[in-house]
């Protein structure tokens, strides 16, 4: 199978048949919420598409993302990498290692200059020159840029690429930062998540193959399909919610009612992300339907907003000191105006006193 | 940060502070002003009955201005019940005061806060239309009443629009919302809201007085 095939004739000669393909088409345009008709577009354009080449780099990442990303059931990642695209680069996946690997990715890249999707997981240290990531004797940062340079488009893999996640957390010791950060002048798609819904992952690759276009995104670069609407929104715990029902512990009655996970730090009023709606392992469930409430992993910073099991409305405090100081100086100056008070009182009465007595 | 880290972070702790700050500072200036010496002969001992009656008994109207203040009096009461139910009654307020001081109470459904919260959103439309419409009220009220009202309706009309999804996205709205009841406690202290501590002391000191002297209160 050649790479300059297009998509439709590299699948005849896999032999794989018109009605396996539609029924993938239609499996992607469901996932990304498109009109049933445009599966047809979708296998029509799929058909007469080049396989593009797909680079996929890994940074300060837990491979999490790509554990997830591989469990991707509609469409598969298999069906992906061998029918719609050619994944020229994955330190997970590919069987090439050292020169060899790094000499795939320089080839992938000056074949296909200019038109390769970039693919990064991981956030990216800048701290210290870039020292803290390393591949093959070079910076993160360094093969970062060159890559991106010759990429149609980017796409952000998971919470630490789209938004740096946990090595960017307090106190970020390595200067972490998001893969946008540093590509400023291509398109950088967010698949946040902490790891990311893996149809979200190649519902947005699919996107990109079938309409050679990314999604359209919202103000954090994720793609609206997908995180247009908060857990809290499509959660099937909400009619608890509204009617004040709350599990109070992990094992309560409530909790096993199946009640609203607020009160143990549920985020999903303000976490964005297809948990609900497309759901995990192959549809089965999500974490609140396994009793647990979200953690906002597909949202900036959530490891640094205060405990995973404060309730939303807690608010974060620095400490008792702001409020004992507040305290203090509001009593001191409280008996400070009541002194100089008593005092003006005193004087005044002694100015009176004498008239009083005068008949 | 964003709007609704900030709002719930440091906004959320000077906000507090501030209010705390105001309210002792002016709690204390004024229980530890010196009590002007009353020197007639008291005809009856009962200061502290006295004190305790006013602050009660003045809870309800007296007969003989009865046709004269009800209606107000009547919009005063739906909007302060209301007000109580929504901010102690809303489980998510509830714990934050959790959270804060350690004690809670069941919260109620959903529902029952919304309604409160519309009724009490009229019941204060209507006070500000009696204040602007009123002869003598109009000639009475200054900025303070103007401000105090705004700020107590703020957190309403925001918690509202959270709540309903309306205006823009649920995180900015809550983070509005959570503003716009700081801005009510750091105003509380240093305005005419500052009456919900400070009535107490008020009739308490004019039971005093009426109870000394022997006079109903
Ligand atoms: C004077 C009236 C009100 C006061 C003083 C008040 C106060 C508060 C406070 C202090 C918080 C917690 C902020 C935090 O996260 O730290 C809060 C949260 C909230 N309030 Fe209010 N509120 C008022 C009215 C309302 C009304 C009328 C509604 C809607 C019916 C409402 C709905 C909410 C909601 C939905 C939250 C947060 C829930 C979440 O965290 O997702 N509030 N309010
Ligand atoms: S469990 Fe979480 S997302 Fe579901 S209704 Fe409760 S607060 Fe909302
Ligand atoms: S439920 Fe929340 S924390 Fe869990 S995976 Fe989904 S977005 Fe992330």
């Amino acid at each position: 199978m050649s790479k300059d095939d297009s998509l439709g004739e590299s699948l005849r000669k896999q032999g794989i048949s018109r009605r396996a393909f539609m029924k993938f088409c239609a499996a992607t345009a469901s996932v990304l919420a498109l009109p049933p008709g445009m599966a047809t577009v979708m296998a029509a354009a799929l058909s007469r598409a080049r396989r593009p080449s797909v680079i996929y780099l890994s940074y300060q990442e837990c491979t999490g993302c790509g554990e997830s990303l591989t469990r991707s059931f509609s469409p598969t990642l298999e069906s992906l990498i061998f029918n719609a695209m050619s994944l020229d680069y994955y330190e997970t996946l590919q069987a090439a290692a050292g020169t060899a690997a790094e000499a795939a990715r320089k080839t992938a890249m000056k074949e296909n200059w200019g038109k390769y999707l970039l693919v990064v997981d991981g956030a990216v240290p800048v701290g210290n020159d870039g020292v803290y990531c390393t591949i093959a004797g070079e910076s993160a940062v360094d093969i970062l840029t060159e890559a991106a340079k010759g990429a149609a488009a980017v796409v952000s893999v998971g919470t630490c690429a789209a938004f740096g996640g946990i090595p960017h957390a307090n106190p970020n010791p390595t200067g972490a930062v998001a893969v946008s950060q540093i590509v400023r002048d291509k398109p950088v798609v967010n698949v946040s998540g902490c790891p990311p819904v893996p149809e979200v992952i190649t519902g947005v690759l699919a996107h990109y193959l079938t309409f050679g276009s990314i999604p359209e995104l919202d103000h954090l670069g994720r793609p609206k399909v997908f995180f247009g609407e908060t857990i809290h929104d499509r959660c099937y715990r909400r009619p608890f919610y509204d009617q004040g029902k709350f599990a109070k512990t992990f094992d309560d009655e409530g909790a096993r009612n199946g009640w609203c996970l607020y009160e143990l730090g549920c985020k999903g009023p303000v976490t964005y992300n297809a948990c609900a709606t497309v759901k995990w392992n192959q549809g089965t469930s999500y974490p609140i339907e396994s009793g647990h409430g979200c953690l906002g992993c597909s949202e900036p910073d959530f490891w640094d907003k205060g405990s995973f099991y404060q309730a939303l409305s807690t608010g974060t405090w620095s400490g008792a000191t702001v409020l004992g100081v507040a305290a203090v100086a509001g009593a001191a100056i409280g008996v400070g105006a009541a002194v100089v008070s008593r005092r003006r009182q005193a004087h005044l009465d002694n100015e009176k006193q004498p008239k009083e007595k005068q008949p | 940060m964003n709007l609704l880290d900030f709002a719930r972070g440091p906004a959320l702790e000077w906000s507090f502070a501030i209010f705390l700050f105001g309210v002792l500072w002016r709690l204390l200036g004024i229980l530890l002003l010196r009590r002007v010496h009353d020197y007639s002969e008291p005809r009856a001992h009962r200061a502290a009955l006295g004190a305790l009656q006013a602050i009660v008994r003045r809870t309800w109207p007296r007969k003989e201005f009865r046709a004269r203040t009800t209606y107000g009096l009547a919009i005063s009461y739906v909007f302060h019940v209301g007000l109580a139910i929504v901010v102690f009654g809303f489980v998510p307020h509830i714990l934050l005061i959790r959270s804060l001081l350690g004690v809670s109470w069941p919260g109620l459904p959903g529902a029952v806060i919304y309604f409160s919260a519309v009724v009490t959103l009229a019941a204060l439309v209507m006070a500000l239309i009696r204040r602007l419409t009123h002869p003598v009220l109009k000639l009475l009220s200054n900025f303070d009443d103007y401000f105090s009202w705004a700020v107590t309706i703020a957190p309403l009309v925001t918690g509202l629009l959270a709540v309903a999804h309306y205006g823009g996205r649920y995180e900015n709205l809550l983070a509005v919302h959570i503003l716009s009841v700081e801005l009510l406690f750091i105003w509380f202290p240093f305005g005419k809201l500052m009456h919900a501590v400070l009535f107490v002391l008020a009739r308490g000191q004019t039971g005093v007085v009426y109870g000394r002297r022997g006079a109903s209160t």
